[in-house]
């Protein structure tokens, strides 16, 4: 096995990675100040790839499209909080977890209702495809560095605007007393919404880049959804930077499983049971990883305790 | 208003007089219709036990649905294909008769319910429901890629199992066999919730200090619950890949999960023929609104919205004025 292999799968792990925090960061923003479980989530990543698709069709024009799919992604999410999502923060978990399993399902199948079955793709632009050679010789596509540039430039801009921004002040505040925080005049119910519309949007935009290596079609959320589940659990809930860490951490292991668990199993064994085995453990790999960190520390790796 | 002892016992009535009715008027496919709604009753009375009196919700049930589905698969597909299951250290076949199926499949969901108890019961609340998803996710990939099996495309099994002196065949047989079963698991449930251990579990989940104070394992008790739920959940998959004659990775899908906490809500959290009346519903309405429009998801999304902010305790809550025991 080569170096330039083993980086190649490294930097597909990174890139992985970076999609998952830009849908994680949202899910544990929203659990960490609203209190919520929001499954609908993944609905909001499937709503952004889908209107970049549309969009980068009908104009020709991908930033055009990014941009839709954000300002889509973020309208849904504050129509939905404002009309559903806001009833739901004093329930228990259950109702939660009820009532945004109903937005899955409302929001799956309007969108097979409005763009029927079929996948739609959409295409890296022009100015993006092709490789890139990294020092050391390592030939790699340039839209998926953009990837990886774009989501670390978008996660140090969501670390400055928690730690640095008076909004930040408010969100963080938020988290931990919103009675404090109402009683001091801070508008809770807006800076909620406001909140829920800015996961909304990350969520959608990392369905627009993601769209672009992916054929974009229903039911594309929910396994990120589940994906970026396990990263806030490793990364501890509510924490940004648990969320950041937990993503490239179950990227990296997710796509090295696959790569190194077969060649490491036929070490022992004959190919095609090495190949088997390998590929069926890999494919747990990541539950494993998230099984060892509870075992180990039952709120996550940034958690607090309880 | 009515008492839930009435309600129970229209229920009881609904689910035998219905087939038997469907029988006379020669309609199997009304038949097959409930098959499939007391199967999925049973998996929802064994969720119960875990989300309604234990109070922890478990996302992540399909995990125990589809390992009873592929522990009967592939118990039929050895013996079908005549290759041996086990041949080191003992030989071991696979097999076609039911009852022993049920057995081995109670056991092994029992055991994949300890495993995934010990690791995630040390969590509450929403880490908890997180987690198990996550198991059930990961048993869908593993059998996803596990190829020997049929990976992505499950296993078909030709001839439904046998049971001794009935034609399985026969979907009033088979109806039958489910439930007889439904109604065990019901009674079973009926005395469990009122014995010791569902007491002191039903009191675990209002108050942790005090149940500990009096001396429980709280722990232990939520682990029992957990393992007695996935066993039940289990066996109605089994039942399930029976009626299909078919097991796939979908048996272990989340969207099962969320469905089977979905048939709780309906008919009624932690009331014992809750989640009866929840799947009778369910796979009526499937059957109804399915028949008209494609996209019936988008009328159960509403339904269940509906359900969730403005009526509480379900079906059975809406028609009997005595609270649920829990409540």
């Amino acid at each position: 096995m080569s170096f330039v292999l083993i980086a190649e799968q490294i930097l597909n792990g990174l890139q992985f990675g970076i999609m998952l925090f830009l849908m994680s960061a949202g899910l544990t923003l929203i659990f960490g100040v609203m209190g919520l479980i929001n499954l609908a989530h993944g609905s909001l990543y499937m709503i952004g790839a889908f209107v970049a698709a549309a969009v980068a069709s009908a104009t020709g024009s991908f930033i055009l499209a990014l941009v839709a799919a954000l300002s889509a992604a973020a309208l849904a999410g504050a129509i939905v909080e404002i009309t559903i999502i806001r009833k739901l923060y004093n329930r228990n978990h259950l109702d939660q977890v009820l009532a945004t399993f109903a937005l899955i399902l409302i929001f799956s199948e309007g969108t097979r209702w409005v763009f029927g079955s079929f996948p739609l793709y959409l295409d890296a632009p022009s100015y993006l495809q092709g490789a890139v050679t990294l020092p050391g010789g390592i030939q790699y596509p340039l839209y998926r560095i953009t990837l990886i540039f774009f989501g670390l430039i978008i996660g140090l801009g969501l670390g400055l605007l928690i730690t640095k921004t008076r909004l930040g002040v408010q969100i963080r505040a938020g988290e931990n007393d919103r009675e404090m925080v109402s009683a001091l005049g801070v508008n809770i119910s807006k800076l909620y919404t406001f909140i829920f519309a800015l996961g909304a949007a990350l969520a959608g935009l990392a369905g627009a880049l993601v769209g672009a290596i992916q054929s974009v079609e229903v039911g594309m959320g929910e396994p990120v959804l589940i994906l970026a589940f396990v990263v806030i659990v490793i990364g501890g809930i509510g924490s940004v930077k648990g969320a950041l860490i937990g993503s490239i951490l179950v990227g990296l292991t997710d796509t090295l499983g696959g790569i190194f668990l077969p060649k490491f199993f036929s070490f022992f064994m004959d190919l095609a049971t090495a190949t088997n085995v390998g590929s069926s453990i890999a494919s747990m790999s990541i539950y494993i990883l998230m099984s060892i960190v509870l075992v180990w520390r039952p709120t996550g790796l940034f958690g607090q305790k309880v | 208003m009515i008492k839930e002892r009435h309600l129970n016992i229209f229920v009881l009535g609904l689910l035998i007089f219905v087939p038997i009715f469907a029988y006379w008027n020669d309609q199997p496919f009304t038949i097959t219709l409930m098959t499939r709604a007391v199967i999925f009753a049973i998996a929802a009375v064994g969720l119960n036990l875990a989300l309604g009196i234990g109070g922890f919700i478990s996302f992540g049930h399909a995990a125990f649905f589809g390992l009873g589905g592929y522990v009967m698969g592939i118990l039929a597909w050895h013996s079908q294909n005549y290759v041996t299951l086990v041949e080191w250290p003992i030989l071991i076949e696979g097999t076609k008769s039911m009852p022993i199926i049920w057995i081995i499949t109670i056991a092994a969901s029992a055991l994949l319910a300890a495993i995934i108890g010990m690791i995630s019961l040390k969590t509450t609340g929403v880490y908890f429901i997180m987690i198990t998803l996550a198991f059930a996710q990961m048993m869908y990939y593993f059998s996803t890629s596990w190829s020997a099996y049929g990976g992505e495309d499950g296993l078909s099994i030709y001839v439904r199992n046998n049971f001794p002196g009935l034609n399985t065949l026969d979907p009033i047989q088979f109806f039958s066999i489910c439930c007889v079963i439904l109604l065990i698991v019901l009674f079973f449930m009926g005395r469990l919730i009122k014995s010791p251990f569902g007491l002191a579990l039903n009191a675990s989940r209002q108050s942790r200090q005090r149940i500990e104070a009096v001396g429980f394992d709280f722990h232990k008790l939520q682990l029992t619950a957990f393992i007695l739920s996935g066993a039940i959940t289990g066996l109605s998959g089994a039942l399930f890949a029976d009626l299909n004659r078919f097991v796939s990775p979908s048996m272990f899908s989340w969207q099962l999960s969320g469905e089977f906490i979905v048939f709780i809500i309906i008919g009624g959290v932690g009331r014992l023929f809750g989640p009866v009346i929840g799947a009778l519903i369910f796979v009526w309405l499937e059957h109804l609104i399915g028949g008209i429009s494609d996209y019936w998801h988008i009328f159960l999304g509403f339904i269940l919205l509906a359900i969730v902010l403005f009526g509480k305790g379900g079906i059975t809550g809406l028609l009997c004025q005595k609270d649920a025991q829990h409540e």
